[in-house]
């Protein structure tokens, strides 16, 4: 059996022995079982935890019922985005059109649920049954007198990367609607957060201890008014920058609002996640606070993390993530607690991220770009890894064969970002690396 | 924090809202998967196939890889028979598998993709002298739901595989969508009435295998082909499940089938269909049929499990006398639940799919001479809908898959998990439903809800019964 698609073998690089580039940035190969999903996934992803919007997907019943409160992304006030609604297209819609079931569902949802906006996806038959979805939306948006906003998602047209993107396109005429609001000074917006597990809380209350204000985390406990008053901001500050850098580039050229990209997965990022924000608002007490924050986190954690460190010193992980972006903060993340990543890839990630990664990571490792169960099956036994952290596709995989693994997905519980998370992080991954139970399976 | 808005009223909605079914696909993946050494191909966008796998590996909790054909936007302007042709010969030489089952989508049916002959164009393509066993099913999520595609897929695998053989000492069993432990329980039956049989489909293994020693690409167990291409040769075939058949022929008002009908009036192989064993009445069918195919008395092992569940059904029938459930899922399900729930003195005040076949209410009145004609049914509903209902009908325990815990959560009440999916717990793959002991565990589960809640809602709290 091939160990590596021959198409594929571009995309596997290992660090010290490989002569190619590792290449990236293409549509997954058919037939080599993808750990990605589609456009339609991608704007789904990055605009569900808008939290006062009504979420209408626009299509046969699979893309919706898929999709129904699959995220840990939490809202501190309503919860409409955690119901799933859809169109339901049958025979006679994708046959006739879906323009009237489209109108009809949208009216009786707007009347009954009465949401702030509201989003529309098109699935892959609309694009093909030619259905005029932002007819519809304008129409029923005039009648409503709500945004409702066409997020162009139909699953074919590319790959998860531009469903950010058709969900960067609806935001964007959201940003820049509310003149009315003047912005505290400090005032920053957090991009590609998704507060899962309450992590974007802990952000803001860093952010708050030094004395920045968030307007809005757009994509984290989202509400659309705050989204409204976006452009008001003096800095956007960009996590997972796979799905936002469309918005904070568009926000850049049209407002004139730089951005940062962080992350805020371990201790050296999250600490200069507040650093880089106190610097460029070049405020001495805001970077003195920030110091303060960080030695106060760090004389707690440090000790705490002291003995994870000690019962993990030396062990080997495998990394398999969405986002590149994310993958390096884990590498970094892992050292602080003893591990070495032999394996690390992503979904999603470009030629910048994986050159860090390279950097970053020692000799024999193997880096990789859109793997598939197999590869990554033989990658962690080639390995012999001790854990494995990925999301829910990637779970079965180490458990099969008997390796501790750690959920870094969007269906997670615990928040893994932020000083507290480190040590959320540290536990998890203690406790399924050093699980008795692994006593008895054969290695 | 608020609480997800429900509405206070009823009123009537074209949308769905929080779908009680699932697309047509997935169940076709279900039905490959129980196939030896078949690998599943969704004809389609990337998204279908990851989804699937992941809401599939989310219950099973097992690798469930299903490949894609990935579909550009090329693609579909100018055909998915270039984009198959190179998933099918990745699938090969990745898997080596002993066969590939093709399921369409909404987006290649409505490009109106003729799978079919795709499959023959490319398996007399001489470049691909490698390919195994090929075989399609039309599955567009625009029509029906998980079920349809799950029972298409059976039908089909029939059409491909069976052959004409002289009959032989054997009967077929058609399990339906029924969990991993459910076809392990039902072998159980059969190796005990010791009568040659093939079950199809069976995922018991491929969905949820033992721990490996070694990472198997494709999980091992599935129904052989070889015994596939003997199922015409059959004398009987044991058909669980009334809402089994498909559509086909189309234009000309069409004949619904299924691969049990098909068998019958194709290779003469007589089929005995009853409902899902769940409950005294249905096993007693059930049992009955197998001792009427076999020729055999019922083995002492069952008469013994039957009794047990009688002397429980004493022991418990009190604590459950009148209380009232709300019952959802696939219709197969629906029906076997109400039928074993009316026997044991419990009110089921709705039952409802997100199917819709048109003669759920006829089965339910037929199977359940208690309470039957006075269920509310709904067929085509949707999680909302019953979450509405319950705010008149004030039901004392949900009973269904993991996607209703919301909705307990809301009237206060327990949900007992059955069916699929089970995203909330582990073990969904293991639950038991079928045959006296399947009744009894779920008999236990549901008497000791209804005493747990009553336990946990006394203000006194008491050690006794």
């Amino acid at each position: 059996m091939e160990r590596i698609i021959k198409e594929r073998s571009t995309q596997v690089h290992t660090i010290g022995t490989s002569v190619h580039d590792l290449d990236c940035e293409k549509k997954s190969l058919a037939g080599s079982v993808s750990q990605r999903a589609c456009v339609f996934c991608g704007s789904r992803v990055v605009l569900y935890p808008i939290a006062d919007a009504l979420h209408l997907i626009h299509g046969p019943i699979g893309c919706a019922a898929y999709t129904w409160d699959i995220r840990g992304a939490l809202s501190s006030g309503p919860q409409l985005h955690r119901l799933s609604f859809s169109t339901d297209l049958r025979e006679r819609d994708v046959v006739f059109g879906g323009e009237p079931k489209l109108y009809t569902a949208l009216t009786e949802l707007i009347e009954a649920y009465q949401p702030k906006a509201a989003f529309v996806y098109s699935t892959c038959i609309v694009g093909v049954i030619g259905d005029d979805v932002e007819a519809v939306c304008r129409k029923v948006s005039a009648e409503q007198k709500i945004d409702v906003l066409p997020v162009m998602a139909e699953g074919f047209k590319g790959t998860k990367k531009d469903g950010y993107k058709a969900a960067c396109d609806a935001l964007s005429k959201l940003v820049g609607t509310d003149n009315e609001f003047q912005a505290p000074p400090f005032s920053i917006n957090i991009l590609g957060d998704f507060n899962l597990a309450g992590e974007l809380w802990m952000l803001k209350e860093y952010y708050e201890k030094i004395g920045v204000n968030i307007i809005t985390g757009l994509t984290g406990d989202g509400r659309i008014n705050e989204i409204r008053q976006a452009h008001k901001a003096s800095i956007n500050v960009v996590q997972c920058s796979g799905s936002m850098m469309h918005l904070a580039k568009e926000m850049e050229e049209k407002y004139g609002i730089p951005f940062i990209k962080v992350s805020y997965f371990g201790i050296e990022d999250m600490a200069d996640a507040l650093y880089e924000v106190a610097g460029f608002f070049k405020n001495d007490e805001m970077l003195e606070k920030a110091r303060n924050l960080v030695s106060e986190e760090i004389k707690t954690l440090l000790p705490a993390l002291a003995p994870f460190k000690e019962k993990l010193q030396g062990k080997k992980a495998a990394i398999y993530v969405g986002g590149a972006f994310k993958a390096i903060s884990l590498v970094k993340a892992l050292r602080l607690i003893g591990m070495k990543t032999v394996m690390v890839g992503s979904q999603t990630g470009n030629k910048d991220d994986y050159n860090l990664l390279k950097k970053l990571c020692d000799e024999g490792t193997i880096i990789v770009d859109d793997s598939n169960p197999n590869e990554l099956s033989e990658f962690v036994k080639e390995k012999g890894v001790d854990l494995f952290i990925g999301g829910v596709k990637e779970r079965p995989i180490a458990y099969k064969l008997g390796i501790g693994f750690c959920d870094h997905n969007h269906e997670r519980k615990e928040a893994l970002a932020g000083f507290e998370g480190m040590l959320n992080f540290a536990n998890e991954v203690y406790a399924s690396v050093t699980s008795p139970v692994w006593k008895f399976f054969k290695r | 924090m608020e609480k997800i808005p429900t509405l206070s009223y009823i009123r009537p909605f074209v949308s769905t809202r929080n779908a009680c079914k699932l697309c047509s696909p997935l169940g076709a993946c279900i039905a490959i998967k129980g196939i030896e050494g078949c690998v599943p191909v969704i004809h389609g966008s990337q998204g279908c196939a990851t989804y699937i796998r992941r809401y599939l590996i989310s219950h099973y909790k097992e690798p469930v890889d299903i490949a894609s054909s990935n579909f550009s936007e090329e693609t579909t302007i100018f055909g998915g028979e270039a984009n198959l042709k190179i998933a099918l010969t990745n699938v090969t030489n990745q898997y080596q598998p002993k066969a590939i089952g093709v399921a369409t989508t909404c987006l290649s049916e409505t490009i109106g993709e003729d799978v079919a002959s795709q499959l023959s164009h490319i398996r007399n393509d001489s470049s691909n002298s490698n390919l195994p066993s090929l075989f399609t099913v039309s599955t567009p999520s625009y029509q029906g739901t998980h079920m349809d595609g799950f029972h298409a897929t059976v039908l089909e695998i029939i059409k491909k595989f069976a052959k004409k053989l002289p009959p032989a000492d054997k009967i077929n069993l058609f399990p339906g969508f029924v969990s991993p432990a459910d076809i392990r329980h039902l072998k159980e039956i059969i190796i005990d009435f010791d009568v040659k049989t093939t079950i199809l489909p069976d995922y018991s293994d491929t969905l949820d295998n033992p721990v490996w020693d070694q990472y198997y690409r494709v999980p091992k167990g599935g129904t052989p082909i070889s015994e596939l291409e003997k199922m015409g040769e059959a004398y009987a075939s044991v058909e669980l499940g009334v809402f089994t058949t498909v559509k086909q022929g189309g234009q000309n008002g069409g004949i619904e089938v299924s691969g049990a009908s098909w068998l019958e009036s194709e290779h003469s192989v007589k089929n005995h269909q009853c409902i899902l064993p769940i409950g005294m009445n249905s096993c007693d069918s059930f049992f009955d049929i197998l001792s009427k195919v076999s020729g055999k008395d019922i083995p002492v092992k069952y008469q013994m499990q039957r009794g047990r569940l009688l002397d429980s059904y004493a022991d418990g029938h009190k604590y459950i006398f009148g209380k009232k459930a709300v019952v959802y899922g696939e219709e197969d399900l629906v029906l076997g639940l109400c039928s074993f729930l009316d026997e044991i003195g419990i009110e089921v005040v709705l039952a409802a799919s997100g199917a819709n076949s048109g003669k759920l209410q006829k089965e339910i009145i037929k199977h359940c001479p208690e309470h039957g004609k006075t269920i509310k049914v709904i067929s085509d509903s949707d999680f909302e809908q019953i979450n509405e209902a319950c705010n008149t009908i004030k039901p004392d325990f949900l009973i269904g898959n993991s996607k209703g815990n919301y909705i307990a959560g809301n009237f206060n009440i327990p949900l007992i998990r059955v069916g699929f999916p089970i995203h909330d717990r582990i073990g969904g793959q293991r639950i038991t439903l079928l045959g006296y002991k399947g009744t009894q565990e779920l008999f236990d589960k549901v008497v000791n809800a209804t005493i747990e809640y009553k336990q946990n809602n006394s203000p006194i709290g008491y050690k006794y019964m």
